[in-house]
């Protein structure tokens, strides 16, 4: 039954999520100092009255099960903690920044995927040709070269030699557009960010998909569809992309912690005012809270994706659906 | 008694596997280039600091000098007028350290999680597995950045944060092949005949599952790289040993006014990663005989 498939999915979903919010507790314990001061931060600004009103809130004083249980508690009740380098409650600074980079995120993903397929589809056509070969040169350098280099290159390059799109930021405060400008305003700023980004994956997709669509199209169902006098376009589009097309589906889903990590990168790069650039400036001022509600509710946003992902691919694939 | 030479010398010997690997991995120009390349790098930091003696934390000439300026320092220099070209040569051995030590933490882990897990089943596979998509769900870099500034960037911190977060993959990939090889009779014909399960693991199993992870163990040490990389540009990196991502982080601010301070090092990272990279698709080739025609 489909149904107590989703909720069994639903609730080891909760447990996941319980076990990140443990392993957060465990790390800010772990940690050499006080916990208080950890909770704190070591900017110094935490007065004794300070820190004796975080071991209260936090239970420090009690035992590690009393401890772990109030935090749980405090997270349940959507109580990240309190950022003192911010001054504000954890997590609606990341709620101001999480829609940035779920922007630059599906984005970048999206790009990687259609334009990936695209080409992959092209060098599967001749595998030895040109697009094919520079398919496997592309991808190969895709890989190896660091994100965010990736990123300062393409910002040497259009700081001062093509000046086309903007390398910092995600919008112009200097300009009163409106909505609908505001809208391009973004957009044209989100080019190079979700370009880099995309790029690291559309290397890897565009060679996942030649992989696959070469298995595919020696298969003995697509021998029969030619051999019946289905068009080529149709033998293509229809029958084999469809099926060279699941894999990367689940491959992204798999992946999108990764995607992630790497928009932090990007998203310092170009300044974008996303969760990435929140963590690196969190970093540097020891504002653990921060960085620990971030790693919590990047782990969330994986958790939701991976849930999606299985979930879609159930419904996309009877095989799956009757099995179990 | 007298040897009978049963074996007919007419035909053809079989080869070694080894062998066998050696010569489609030789007869493939990428994987070659990856393998020259690389040699060169490691090369360049072993024996460089020797002949090209400069010390990369001295100040050598004016800050932010452009490269073939001054015959000082040939390649510019940083931020702080340290000669880059002693940096370039001299940060290899830090980042290459970080990079295979990290590697050898994560297939470590990876093996030891993914060969239990994929011999034992049952319980002990469900156990590992959930412990393995619980570290999955933690975006790897956010939690890379989380353990390293939680206890001191040092190199063994670093290293030992990226092999903590970076082994789900290759247990995956142990427990996939473990799952396969356990069933095959050769495994089978061992159990029958005593052998202690220790003794099935990790001389009967781990042996014939070595192919697919050692290619992974070559791309793992760049991906270890990478991300040494990408901890260092965040400024997450041992402020006291020189290495190519300690001037990729102390020279990201000045990106605009000194191409070269980042472009540099992160070239060589990029060399080297495509290096392994291109070593490890080659042993791909090598070990797989099915994909070898694509």
């Amino acid at each position: 039954m489909l149904i107590w498939t989703v909720l069994r999915r639903l609730i080891y979903s909760i447990i996941l999520v319980v076990a990140v919010l443990v392993l957060n507790f465990l790390l800010i314990h772990l940690a050499p100092g006080d916990p208080a001061d950890v909770i704190a931060g070591e900017m110094g600004g935490a007065t004794e009255e300070v820190m004796a009103s975080i071991r209260k809130a936090y239970g420090l004083d009690q035992p590690l099960y009393v401890q772990l249980w109030v935090y749980l508690k405090n997270a349940a009740g959507g109580d990240l903690g309190q950022s003192f380098f911010y001054n504000a409650p954890v997590l609606d600074l990341i709620l101001s920044r999480v829609g940035a980079t779920l922007l630059l995120v599906f984005t970048a993903l999206g790009f990687a995927i259609v334009a990936g397929t695209a080409l992959g589809v092209i060098a599967s056509r001749k595998p030895t040709g040109i697009v094919s070969n520079l398919v496997t040169v592309l991808s190969v350098i895709g890989y190896s070269a660091p994100i965010f280099w990736t990123g300062i290159m393409l910002i040497i390059v259009f700081a001062s030699l093509i000046p086309l799109f903007p390398i910092s930021n995600m919008y112009d405060v200097t300009k009163d557009v409106g909505p609908v400008g505001y809208v391009f305003d973004v957009a044209h700023h989100l080019v190079l960010p979700a370009f880099t980004l995309g790029i690291v994956y559309l290397a890897q997709y565009s060679r996942l998909t030649r992989a696959s669509m070469l298995e595919v199209l020696g298969s003995d169902y697509i021998r029969t569809a030619r051999a019946k006098g289905v068009s080529e376009r149709k033998v293509y589009g229809r029958h084999a992309l469809r099926n060279a097309v699941l894999p990367i589906i689940t491959i992204a889903g798999l992946q999108f912690g990764g995607i992630v990590s790497g928009a932090v990168l990007v998203e310092t790069v170009f300044n974008w005012p996303g969760l990435g650039t929140l963590a690196f400036d969190s970093i540097l001022a020891r504002d653990y809270p921060t960085i620990l509600g971030i790693l919590f509710f990047s782990a969330v946003i994986v958790i939701i994706a991976n849930l999606i992902t299985d979930l879609l691919y159930r419904v996309a694939d009877p095989r799956i659906r009757m099995a179990k | 008694m007298t040897v009978i030479e049963t074996r007919d010398e007419s035909l053809p010997r079989a080869e070694h596997p080894a062998a066998e690997a050696w010569r489609i991995f030789r007869s493939r120009p990428a994987a070659l280039f990856g393998l020259l390349l690389l040699g060169i790098i490691v090369l360049i930091s072993l024996l460089g600091p020797y002949i090209y003696a400069v010390d990369p934390f001295e100040i050598v000439w004016a800050p932010l000098t452009p490269p073939f300026e001054t015959e000082t320092a040939i390649l510019g220099t940083d931020n702080l007028g340290r000669d880059m070209l002693a940096g370039l040569i001299v940060g290899g051995r830090a980042t290459l350290l970080v990079g295979i030590t990290a590697a050898l933490i994560t297939i470590i882990i990876g093996i030891l999680v993914g060969a239990l897990a994929g011999y034992y089943l049952g319980w002990v596979d469900d156990v590992f597995m959930r412990i393995t998509e619980f570290f999955q769900v933690l975006p790897p870099l956010l939690f890379a950045m989380v353990l390293v500034t939680l206890f001191t960037p040092s190199l063994p911190v670093v290293a030992i944060s990226i092999g903590v977060v970076s082994w789900p993959a290759t247990a995956r990939l142990a427990r996939a092949e473990f799952m396969r090889i356990r069933g095959l009779e050769y495994v089978s014909a061992g159990r029958s005949i005593g052998a202690r399960d220790g003794r099935l693991i990790w001389r009967v199993i781990l042996p014939n599952a070595l192919a697919p992870l050692i290619v992974s163990a070559t791309l793992t040490i760049g991906v270890a790289i990478l991300f040494e990389a990408g901890l260092s540009f965040l400024g997450l990196s041992d402020p006291n040993t020189m290495s190519w991502g300690l001037m990729i982080g102390s020279g990201r601010q000045y990106i605009l006014d000194a191409w070269w301070v980042v472009t540099l090092p992160g070239a060589m990272i990029f060399l080297t990663v495509l290096g392994v990279s291109l070593i490890g698709d080659g042993l791909n080739d090598a070990f797989n005989p099915k994909l070898r025609e694509r």
